[in-house]
């Protein structure tokens, strides 16, 4: 591609900035339209389910600190934002975006990074039940929890579901999580370590239901309670829905670009067409090798592959893969959880300092035929940073 | 001035987390390349403990989010991190290191523990 021409990256997010950034660090000085679905600039996420809900200061109604750039910073990268704005349909033969509202937007090259969703379940539509994934969902969350809500049921115990729990709790409210797995995070952590996180919700005050699914809701126009699918009626004044996220995909159906839970990219975020790649939760990318692919919806993948992307994409084609360590942390209950690397079923769990038992923090390397595979720490940031990047430099487990 | 620890108990490479006072957030102070520096406890980015990261010659990788801050300034050298951390001034008295708090961002002079570069 050369610097002439209109680039657009399609959602104001983590990666698109990143990717946004990535194009103006390697010398892209042709038009840049950054196009989001939210009315804000680029925030950061994670902390929308701890600390944004727990801090006493009153948030306002903008991103705050909570912004991925300053003033200066958006002077230098000199792009249009069309922000509040949503993508519709990309028409990869006229080289078009659709807007809301009809208009399009000519462009010779794009970065699709549209994020995910919340999923939903089959719920009748009642006040008082929330999802949270944006900056608007946590102001509506954080209003709901302050404004005399005595007991809340969290549907879901992956990591939002928890944090969502565990910033209730701080709060002081009456908090049971409800997982239909029989224990949380199971594909993540393997059984025996996902035992060990599942207690700090006892641990931290909240009740854990496992294995049983949400049969249906109480309440008329507002929720009261939460009917389980073992019988089980759980009076709740606010609902929180923390069951995972979907990519946002469906303005690309017809695109000719292959859809498959995110969009399908090669090893170095670029599409089939090789003037469009894809960024972050949103993005499908291939793993040479392995004979499968991998949508990573973590935070630190969003950042990295932005630069990646943005390098591949001026370049015509994949000249660098992105093959990051995958890494993530949670805050739950007073302690941080953090995790790298890639473990499958089957590998197993060796302590390597303290002890899963007592509360105290631990870490855990994952292991199979006696090389590390992935790290798992608890309160265990130092020991954990440099097994991580053991593990980061470690050849790669076969096949993964 | 805040008493950090006897300087025997600070070794080359390594890093420990000050308490400062309630007025004032915790401090890192690290010990590395001949050196004693100190900068905020906490990242500029997010809530994570510079004293834990991982030190290579005068600059701290965040063990939250790989967020590298040069001791010398306090200024992030890579993203995610923006913001600086405030740096503090760094003595040894009598073999005993002590930190002074800054009131605001400031680079910092490094303490030199080689022996030609002493400050007592």
């Amino acid at each position: 591609m050369t610097t002439v021409g209109t680039v657009t990256v399609v959602g104001a997010s983590l990666a698109g900035l990143h990717a946004a950034w990535g194009l103006r660090s390697q010398g892209y000085d042709g038009r840049l339209v950054v196009v989001g679905e939210e009315r804000h600039r680029p925030y950061d996420r994670p902390p929308l389910s701890k600390e944004f809900l727990t801090g006493d200061a009153d948030p306002g109604e903008g991103p705050g600190h909570l912004a991925l750039t300053d003033p200066e910073e958006e002077a230098e990268l000199d792009a249009e934002w069309l922000l509040g704005v949503r993508a519709e349909a990309l028409d990869t033969a006229a080289g078009e975006i659709r807007l809301t509202g009809g208009r399009t937007l000519r462009t010779d090259g794009v970065v699709i990074a549209t994020g995910a969703t919340p999923r939903t379940l089959p719920l009748p539509r009642m006040a008082g039940v929330h999802t949270l994934r944006t900056l608007d969902d946590a102001i509506r969350l954080r209003a709901a929890l302050r404004a005399g809500a005595a007991r809340v049921v969290v549907i879901g115990a992956g990591f939002i579901g928890a944090e969502v729990a565990s910033s209730c709790a701080a709060l002081g409210l009456d908090v049971t999580v409800v997982e239909a797995a029989p224990l949380p995070l199971l594909p993540q952590l393997g059984e025996e370590m996902a035992r060990v996180c599942a207690a700090l919700h006892a641990r931290g005050g909240a009740t854990l239901l496992c294995g049983t699914g949400v049969a249906g809701l109480r309440g008329g126009g507002r929720v009261t309670g939460v009917e389980l699918a073992d019988g089980r009626l759980l009076p709740a004044d606010v609902v929180v829905v923390g069951v995972g996220v979907r990519p946002v995909t469906g303005w690309l159906e017809g695109s000719g670009l292959l859809l498959e839970d995110g969009v399908r990219c090669d090893e170095g975020c670029v599409t089939a067409l090789p003037n469009v790649v894809a960024v972050g939760d949103v993005a499908r990318l291939a793993r040479p090798g392995t004979g499968h692919t991998v949508r990573a919806e973590h935070w630190t993948s969003g950042m990295l592959q932005g630069a990646v992307a943005a390098r591949n994409l001026l370049a015509g084609s994949t000249v660098e893969p992105f093959d990051a360590l995958p890494y993530f942390w949670s805050d739950q209950y007073g302690s941080r959880i953090q995790y790298a690397g890639r473990r499958a079923p089957g590998d197993t769990v060796r302590i390597l300092e303290g002890d899963p038992a007592d509360g105290g923090g631990f870490l855990a390397v994952y292991e199979r035929d006696a090389a590390p595979t992935a790290a798992l720490g608890v309160d265990r940031p130092r020991p954990f940073m440099r097994l991580r990047r053991e593990l980061a430099r470690a050849p790669r487990p076969a096949g993964r | 001035m805040i008493p950090v620890c006897r300087i025997e108990d600070l070794p080359e490479g390594e890093s420990v987390r000050v308490e400062a006072g309630d007025a004032t957030a915790a401090i890192a102070v690290f010990h590395t390349g001949g050196a004693f520096y100190a900068i905020d406890d906490t990242c500029s980015h997010q809530d994570a403990s510079l004293s834990d990261g991982w030190l290579e010659g005068c600059y701290v990788e965040c063990p939250l989010h790989a967020a590298l801050f040069d001791l010398r300034s306090g200024r992030p050298t890579c993203l995610p991190a923006r913001r600086p951390v405030t740096t503090h001034a760094v003595t040894v008295v009598d073999g005993m290191l002590y930190v002074h708090p800054s009131v605001t961002a400031v680079p910092g002079d490094p303490v030199r523990t080689a022996p030609e570069e002493a400050v007592a």
